[in-house]
């Protein structure tokens, strides 16, 4: 064995049948990037447990306090009863909202997408907006409608709220619109227009069918989203007869968030029961919509084959 | 149908002007009694008439950036364990898991932090200050548990799903073929992360950053919930303070006269100028991030 390859093994004499492991510098960096992957993984692992200790933490206490009539019974008293009217008021205050915020969501998104060039300035400024009003916190959005409907109508009512909530939704389903439409391949509407369809007549029979299933899903998240929002509702519609369905949204209506939001007020450990067992069945309808959501969109994706 | 689409479009445009206008015309009394000292003055005495927002905005930017640097490192974390190195069943549970905590909503967070988070902190704070004493920060305990450091917590729980969720996909865009690249020149997988799937996605990072703080900033409900309302300014986590959103969520539906409501509105103008300016600082950031993808 010559002095140089002596020298490339490090003194130690050739030893062709000793196992391959590493040395000096490489050793140093195995052991550095095993170093960082056990912390990303430890990091991971305690924050995903952190996570789901907040879930457990609320599904825990929640399912203690829920039952049929829980669910179909208005409150009585101060800490009895169910939540009956809260559901169904926050089931018609989220419903007004995406009444308006749907049809306005995905008209923008189609004009973002079908009509406006994707370098021209209106596009630009309008998907600046959508940015701007995605991040405006919530209880914003409360103020803009009390100025704007609670004040003139002197009264508070689920229609304001509605609208807040609206304004929630809006930026949620202009963007997942925009997002799916962008998705639809450039090859339909260039058949279309070669058949010499008119553009409004190739997004209404080819385009957005052709997107249904992913705008479906971002009508499902962000109504989902506006069912849990408390802030925008304690500025607009807060009072409320807490003990009665209220069907008409002129009026003050009740709703699950407010219901939870108030409940922590009353110093009665049956009252803050109830409200643990509000707070589990929104979270379970979110999360609920949530799945439904993701199933809808990896079918659609399954249909139009990607 | 062009038509409808170009007016649901300039709907958008106009709510977003109008908001302005209805914060400033319902803010004007305490525009322009107060003027722009309204921003530094840290007396919020609504039964006398002085209010000033600077304690709030102090909890506010406090409690929020507390926020950001503890979920930074754990959600990228999460992105990267997610996107490189977890297996693909737990991938496949996990990443659905995380995005799914983002929809929980606040009121749920805010009532989970006063009832559960609150008493493990009055446990975890004595130990804090014995051990962190030194900076000021980490002052004597408090005595319940509520208070910046708590909503600070709250907040992190928040939008941590939000960060690990963005950054889970920023990395999953990083090319292949250069990560194959790197390894195959001999890099470690610490290495191909520090070398090429980082420096990449830096600023799509910064961005996700961002968002998540422009989210801590404007959260109500849940801070309102663990910060105990109290507009000064301590120099200690432990003690209570306030954030603007959360003043407006507690004295809102109850003003002592309308002064009051009048500076709230103005409170809420202040932080509509600072969540545009996180909204456009994302932007720009992540602006620039699409200019380095289409470069690759």
């Amino acid at each position: 064995m010559s002095a140089a390859e002596t020298a490339l093994f490090e003194g130690r004499p050739f030893d062709p049948t000793a196992p391959l492991t590493p040395s000096g510098n490489l050793r140093r960096r195995i052991a550095v990037s095993r170093f960082v992957q056990i912390t990303a993984t430890a990091g991971a692992v305690f924050a995903v447990a952190v996570l789901v200790i907040v879930c457990y933490g609320v599904a825990v206490r929640g399912a203690s306090a829920l039952s049929f009539s829980f669910v179909l019974q208005n409150p009585s008293g101060l800490a009895g009863g169910g939540i009956f009217n809260a559901l169904i008021g926050t089931l018609e205050i989220v419903a007004f909202g995406a009444l308006i915020a749907l049809p306005i969501g995905i008209l923008t998104g189609l004009y973002l997408t079908e009509f406006a060039g994707p370098r021209s300035r209106t596009a630009r400024t309008l998907r600046f907006a959508l940015d701007i009003m995605a991040g405006l916190p919530t209880i914003i959005v409360g103020l803009f409608v009390y100025g704007l409907i609670v004040i003139p109508q002197h009264r508070q009512s689920g229609f304001a709220g509605g609208v807040a909530l609206a304004i929630v939704m809006l930026p949620l389903m202009a963007r997942s619109s925009q997002e799916v439409l962008l998705l639809v391949p450039g090859s339909l509407r260039e058949a279309a227009d070669a058949l010499g369809v008119s553009r409004w007549r190739t997004v209404l029979s080819v385009i957005l069918p052709a997107a249904f299933g992913g705008i479906l899903t971002g009508a499902i998240l962000a109504t989902a989203r506006a069912a849990g929002e408390t802030a925008p509702l304690l500025i607009c519609d807060s009072i409320f007869n807490p003990n009665a369905t209220q069907l008409n949204l002129f009026h003050g209506v009740p709703s699950v968030s407010m219901f939870i939001f108030t409940s922590y007020d009353l110093p009665l450990a049956q009252a803050v029961t109830r409200a643990w067992g509000a707070a589990f069945v929104l979270m379970m309808l979110i999360l609920i919509a949530n799945v439904l959501a993701r199933v809808i969109l990896a079918r659609s994706r399954g249909k139009m084959g990607r | 149908m062009f038509g409808l689409c170009a007016l649901a479009g300039l709907l958008v445009v106009l709510t977003l002007v109008d908001l302005v206008y209805q914060l400033l015309r319902n803010g004007q009394p305490a525009i322009s009694k107060f003027g722009l000292g309204f921003i530094t003055s840290t007396e919020w005495k609504p039964n006398f008439s002085i209010e000033g927002v600077g304690a709030m905005l102090y909890g506010t930017v406090v409690s929020s950036l507390m926020a950001v640097v503890l979920a930074t490192p754990l959600g990228i974390a999460i992105g990267l364990y997610l996107s490189m190195m977890a297996p693909a069943r737990v991938r496949a549970v996990v990443g659905p898991l995380v995005e799914l905590l983002a929809a929980v909503p606040s009121i749920i967070y805010g009532f989970w932090g006063l009832v559960v988070l609150v008493p493990f902190v009055d446990k975890l704070e004595p130990g804090l200050h014995s051990a962190l004493g030194v900076i000021p920060l980490f002052g004597p305990a408090s005595p319940i548990g509520i208070g910046v450091f708590t909503a600070g917590l709250v907040l992190t729980v928040m939008i941590l799903p939000i960060i690990s969720a963005l950054t889970r996909d920023l990395f999953l865009t990083v090319p292949t073929e250069l990560k194959d690249g790197a390894a195959a020149l001999g890099a470690t997988p610490w290495e191909v992360i520090r070398g090429i799937v980082l420096p990449t996605t830096v600023s799509g990072v910064s961005a996700a950053v961002v968002l998540g703080l422009g989210r801590a900033l404007g959260e109500a409900i849940a801070v309102s919930f663990v910060i105990g309302d109290v507009t000064a300014i301590h120099k200690s986590l432990f003690e209570p303070g306030s954030t603007i959103p959360a003043e407006i969520a507690n004295q809102f539906t109850s003003p002592v006269n309308s002064l009051h409501t009048a500076a709230m509105f103005y409170a809420g103008l202040v932080l509509v100028v600072i969540g545009m300016l996180t909204s456009v600082a994302a932007r720009m950031i992540a602006g620039r991030f699409d200019v380095t993808q289409r470069v690759i």
